[in-house]
């Protein structure tokens, strides 16, 4: 009997803040630039507002990759949001490859809501690094797993 | 122990012409080396007072409930407790006009499990010249040097200034800072990600979530934890393998980064001996990297680097540049 | 527990060509809190908006999920939907299935099991909604346009018009702009000065018009219907109540050598100056830079010649402290240098110019007179070169990868003018294309081509080489397919215009966002072209995008228009989505004070009855008025005391978990 060998498809949350990153996506999807089904975005108010907890939450999830995607440094919609998240971001990515998990699995990128096209490709970029990484194993909770 | 007996009068006397009401210091537990805190009423009670080399508990975080009681509060501040205490005034935890800070010298604490791995048994106590331990033991005597029993925390020691005080007892103000406090998160850092990972599956798998590092740190001092509360959806069933034990510790980490003053008190508490403090000196290392150098603590009016930025802060990708090899 | 009902909208063929909408609104049915789904064509139509008020009614729905376009272009009108339908507007969520799945995604099955989870998604944040009740808050009745030029003038005069106060900053000397450097306008050819003085006047006459020249904006805070603006009053070492504009002065003062901007350095002016004869407020100012006065302490010659004893050298920037209710951004655009292209030789030879140099050469009021003559030698040129596209439409780094929209038509002006007054005059238009899409556009264009017989040459310039006392131009005609040389008097570079500087500091401070280019953008590129995204922020003019003067006046108008429509109400809605602390989980320590951008978290302490005992605590709390609701402090928090309505902790977990299941 042949164990039929399944195509790793990788679960990637994209945080996007409604202002640039959720636009730029919109700008994407009007412009039909495609990108893997795999990346399910949420909609936060600004990049400051994701908690790392939320980024734990996902892998703990079984998430494979998690990118947070905000407005470019200077042009946050409340001005200051997306520098605090660049420290903490920065902070936590630090810690999590210093636990070992591999650091392409976390990724931040500034997309305005006229780069649809650079948004497309960030997420078929990130998929594509998620893809050859394989699955997220470090951080997911066995427990989640079972129920799976 | 002419130390303790000077601080002891000093509290005595602060009692008695009613400077404070009541002081927090340390009391003989169950073992003569798990003295633990204490607060002391009355001159009847302070004769339980002790202050020797094994008072490593940071009693800075006792005034945030000790402090909103009627009265004034003596503290026994350590030189390295004292910029717990001053993160403590910096966040509004503890009204300053309700304390009296008395600073204390240091010599830096023992850890028994350490003369213990000498392959020492049956101790009954310890005597400390300064240079050289007297264990005594039902065995008889042993001696050993001071050095090679020393708190973990203690060999990289911040020095013997205290950062806020009302009054100094046996304090020595010029001793230096000593020790190199990222030796070990370098040495992480520069290993691969697989030997990381199995270094920290290793040490966080044997978390018991008995919650020991986050009651002693004088940083979690949230009036209810995130993870005590059902509301906060942050709140999980305790202790399966792998990923509960990492969340919690990251995020502990992660809510103490940039107010953790690196006290080490979370791994000194520690019933399993993990390695706790290397969590929040990875981010004191990337903070004072990136950001600058920032000590919590060193006064009482800090503002963390983590609420606050620069126009021209390394991107996250500069994670990708830095670390270990892979 | 919630009801929800579900409602997957087909978008036509845009969502139901890719996902199966039946499968999805089926799978959706057996979610948690759903009691009722389905799918209709268009969700968005009256007839799809009754679908939901019907089954709000009929299942007592107390939650809505409608699976359709991005949230971005119908969160509202389903939000209405809901209201109508007698629910909180706030108990809607929308599953982008549209714009994140149908219109990427080519695979049904592939399309159909993503739209499903997204579904998913908005039902798990729907159980954990709440309905939220926006606060109220004040309109100050006065707005501020940012720039003094053709746009900010229109768009101050439509404002005042209708009956409220306007302050114009301006950071010249005088308002007027660009436009009032120009000689003529396209396609009418009237003079510039004649139509734009008229307006600079009635501004400075309007009883509810205040102009600030030579101001600045120095900082602004606040949000919309409540800006708190400071403006800078710079020095300008004469005092304007005092100053009556004879000029005296301005041809006394010894210092002759100072380029003349008005007339871009082609000549030079006095250290004391009026930019032009029209010049509203017409207030002399003394250059900083170069007064002999204030530079060394020694002169002092228009302070003896001022009978109006208007001179102060002692004048310092002043500041003004102004609230408005409405900030319109008019800063306009300049003309890049082009000395970065070498091969036109802008650089080398006097005799190559730009356009707006050409302009001011041609103008009765410039450094000519209103003599076409040589900046070189003075001689009347009789081979004249016009370039297009010096640095639009060119994606190096020197250039603008933009079209900058007017300089085909004014180079046809120049040439046509050109020809009219000087018919000895041999002119020559080199251009990639003629762009010519308004309204008498291309007859104005066909007219200098076959009345005038300007040569227009498809080809660019390859290189401009000073030879003697003329120009050597190498080019390439395209069509005819060969490269040709022509020996000109004068080289006139259509060079690419760019936002003004000021423009980019500018927006920070109004936290509005710009493109790459350092164009302002639109709220909505199609529907809400003079609208920034940013709340009471209006855009007119050249700041947007390049423009010519009949569509920045239109876009002026159209930006006051939406400022008189702020302005009308006495109270604005604010956005419920805003900050809250819990005040028993309120630790005091301060940190979600210091991240937040508007002030909005004040600490007090307070009572509070815990355990039978008084205990005062110090704990946070947010100004719903002032807060914008980025959400910053939730996470500066660690007690997780500070939470986001609409967008909690849980519900955004939710949303996690909805998605990694």
């Amino acid at each position: 009997m042949q164990i039929e060998k399944k195509e790793f498809k990788p679960l990637i949350v994209a945080f996007c803040c409604n202002w640039c990153s959720y636009a730029g996506a919109d700008l994407a999807g009007s412009g039909r630039m495609s990108y893997p089904a795999e990346v399910k975005i949420i909609r936060v108010p600004c990049s400051c507002r994701v908690n790392p907890a939320f980024i734990l939450r996902a892998f703990q999830r079984g998430a494979d990759g998690v990118i947070l995607c905000g407005c470019h440094p200077g042009d946050c919609h409340y001005s200051t949001g997306n520098y605090y998240a660049r420290r903490r971001m920065t902070l936590l990515f630090g810690m999590l490859d210093y636990l070992g998990i591999e650091k392409e699995r976390t990724r931040v990128e500034w997309v305005s809501a006229a780069e649809g096209a650079k948004f497309a490709s960030v997420m078929n970029d990130f998929v594509s690094k998620i893809v050859s990484l394989g699955e997220n194993k470090r951080l997911e909770d066995l427990r989640c797993k079972e129920q799976k | 122990m002419q130390r303790a007996e000077m601080i002891k009068a000093k509290i005595l006397e602060l009692m008695q012409n009613k400077t404070v009401d009541r002081a927090i210091g340390w009391k003989r537990g169950e073992f003569f080396y798990d003295n633990s805190p204490a607060v002391f009423e009355t001159p009847e009670e302070l004769e339980d007072f002790v202050y020797d080399s094994f008072c490593g508990a940071n009693l800075s975080k006792y005034l945030v409930k000790e402090a909103k009681k009627d009265g004034k509060v003596l503290v026994c501040i350590k030189p390295c407790d004292s910029y717990s205490l001053n993160q403590l005034l910096t966040e509004h935890r503890v009204d300053r006009s309700k304390i009296y800070v008395l600073g204390i010298g240091c010599d830096g604490m023992l850890d028994i499990e350490l003369i213990r791995a000498k392959g020492i048994k049956g101790i009954t106590a310890v005597k400390d010249d300064g240079e050289t331990l007297t264990v005594d033991t039902v065995y008889g005597e042993r001696t050993l040097p001071r050095s090679e029993a020393i708190l973990g925390r203690c060999t990289v020691c911040k020095g013997g200034k205290h950062v806020i005080f009302d009054e100094l007892v046996c304090a020595d103000e010029e001793k230096e800072a000593r020790g190199d406090r990222f030796e070990k998160v370098s040495e992480l850092e520069a290993m691969t990600d697989d030997e990381r990972f199995a270094f920290w599956r290793s040490e966080l798998s044997k978390c018991i979530r008995c919650n020991a590092c986050r009651n002693a740190c004088p940083a979690c001092t949230c009036e209810k934890c995130v993870f005590d509360n059902d509301a906060s959806g942050y709140a999980s069933k305790a202790n399966s393998d792998t990923f509960e034990e990492n969340m919690f510790h990251i995020i502990r980490a992660f809510h103490v980064a940039g107010r953790c003053t690196d006290c080490g008190e979370c791994s000194r508490v520690c019933p399993e001996k993990i390695p706790l403090h290397l969590l929040n000196r990875k981010f004191i290392k990337d903070i004072n990297e990136l950001y600058g150098e920032y000590q919590a603590g060193e006064t009482d009016n800090g503002r963390s680097p983590v609420t606050n930025f620069t126009k021209t802060d390394a991107e996250p990708s500069v994670i990708y540049e830095r670390g270990g090899k892979n | 527990m919630q009801r929800i009902g579900v409602f997957v909208c087909w978008c036509g063929s845009n969502i139901a060509g890719t996902v199966d909408v039946h499968a999805v609104a089926e799978a959706l049915k057996n979610e948690p809190g759903v009691v009722f789904s389905t799918d209709y064509q268009y969700m968005c139509s009256e007839a799809g908006q009754k679908i939901i008020k019907d089954a709000v009614a009929e299942h007592r729905l107390t939650g809505v999920v409608v699976c359709s376009c991005s949230p971005r272009m119908h969160e509202a009108t389903f939000r209405k939907t809901a209201q109508a339908a007698g629910l909180n507007p706030y108990m809607v969520e929308i599953a982008n299935i549209r714009e994140q799945c149908s219109w990427i995604h080519k695979d049904m099955p592939e399309g159909t099991e993503k739209a499903i989870i997204l579904g998913k998604a908005a039902i798990a944040k729907v159980n954990l909604n709440v309905p939220l009740q926006a606060g109220e808050s004040p309109v100050t009745k006065r707005a501020l346009v940012i720039g003094g030029g053709i746009a900010g003038i229109q768009t101050a005069l439509d404002i005042a018009d209708a009956g409220f106060e306007v302050d114009i900053v301006e950071k010249e000397p005088t308002i007027g702009g660009k436009m009032a450097q120009l000689d003529k306008t396209f396609p009418t050819l009237d003079c510039a000065a004649c139509i734009l003085t008229p307006k600079m006047v009635d501004a400075a006459q309007h009883e509810k018009i205040t102009i600030y020249s030579y101001s600045e904006v120095e900082e602004v805070k606040g949000f919309v219907g409540n800006f708190d603006v400071k403006i800078k009053k710079k020095a300008r070492y004469v005092k304007p109540e005092l100053c009556t504009g004879c000029g005296l002065c301005t041809e006394k003062c010894p210092q002759k050598k100072v380029p003349n901007q008005f007339n871009l350095g082609m000549d030079n002016r006095r250290a004391i100056y009026i930019p032009f004869a029209q010049a509203v407020p017409k207030i002399a100012t003394i250059d900083a830079d170069y007064c002999t006065m204030l530079k060394t302490g020694k002169c002092g010659v228009c302070s003896k010649v001022c009978t109006a004893k208007a001179i102060d050298y002692t004048q310092k920037d002043e500041y003004v402290q102004e609230k408005y209710g409405a900030i319109v951004v008019a800063t306009g655009f300049n003309p890049i240098k082009p000395d970065k292209f070498g091969e036109y030789s802008y650089n080398k030879s006097k005799d190559v110019v730009t356009s707006l140099e050409y302009e001011r050469l041609m103008n009765a009021a410039g450094p000519t007179a209103g003599t076409l003559l040589r900046p070189s030698d003075g001689k009347h040129p009789h081979t004249i070169v016009f370039v297009q596209c010096v640095g639009s439409r060119d994606t190096r780094s020197c250039g603008k990868e933009y079209c900058s929209k007017i300089c085909c038509m004014y180079t046809a002006k120049h040439a046509m003018l050109t020809r009219e007054k000087y018919p000895d005059t041999e002119v020559y238009v080199f251009y990639i294309d003629v762009r010519t899409p308004g309204k008498g556009f291309d007859e104005f264009y066909r007219r200098a081509v076959e009345k005038y017989g300007v040569h227009y040459i498809k080809g660019m310039v390859g290189k401009v080489t000073p030879q003697g006392d003329q120009l050597l131009v190498q080019a390439s005609d395209l069509i005819a397919g060969e490269q040709m040389t022509i020996n000109a008097d004068m080289v006139v570079l259509a060079t690419a215009i760019e936002p003004d500087k000021s423009a980019r500091p500018l927006a920070t401070m109004l936290t509005a966002s710009m493109d790459t280019n350092d164009f302002f953008t639109e709220a909505h590129p199609k529907l809400r072209p003079v609208e920034s995204p940013t709340a009471g922020v209006f855009l007119s003019g050249v700041c947007q995008g390049p423009k010519d003067i009949p569509e920045t006046v239109a876009q002026a108008g159209a930006a006051a228009g939406k400022v008189i429509g702020l302005l009308c109400k006495d109270k604005l809605l604010g956005n419920p989505c805003v900050a809250s602390s819990d005040e028993m989980l309120c630790n005091g320590c301060s940190s979600c004070e210091k991240v937040c951008p508007y002030g909005a978290i004040t600490y007090s302490d307070k009572e509070f009855r815990i355990a039978g005992k008084t205990v005062v605590r110090r704990v946070a709390s947010v100004n719903p008025a002032v807060c914008q609701g980025c959400g910053a402090c939730t996470v500066a928090c660690p007690s997780g005391a500070m939470d986001l309505k609409g967008f909690s902790n849980r519900q955004i977990m939710s949303e996690v978990d909805a998605i990694c299941k």
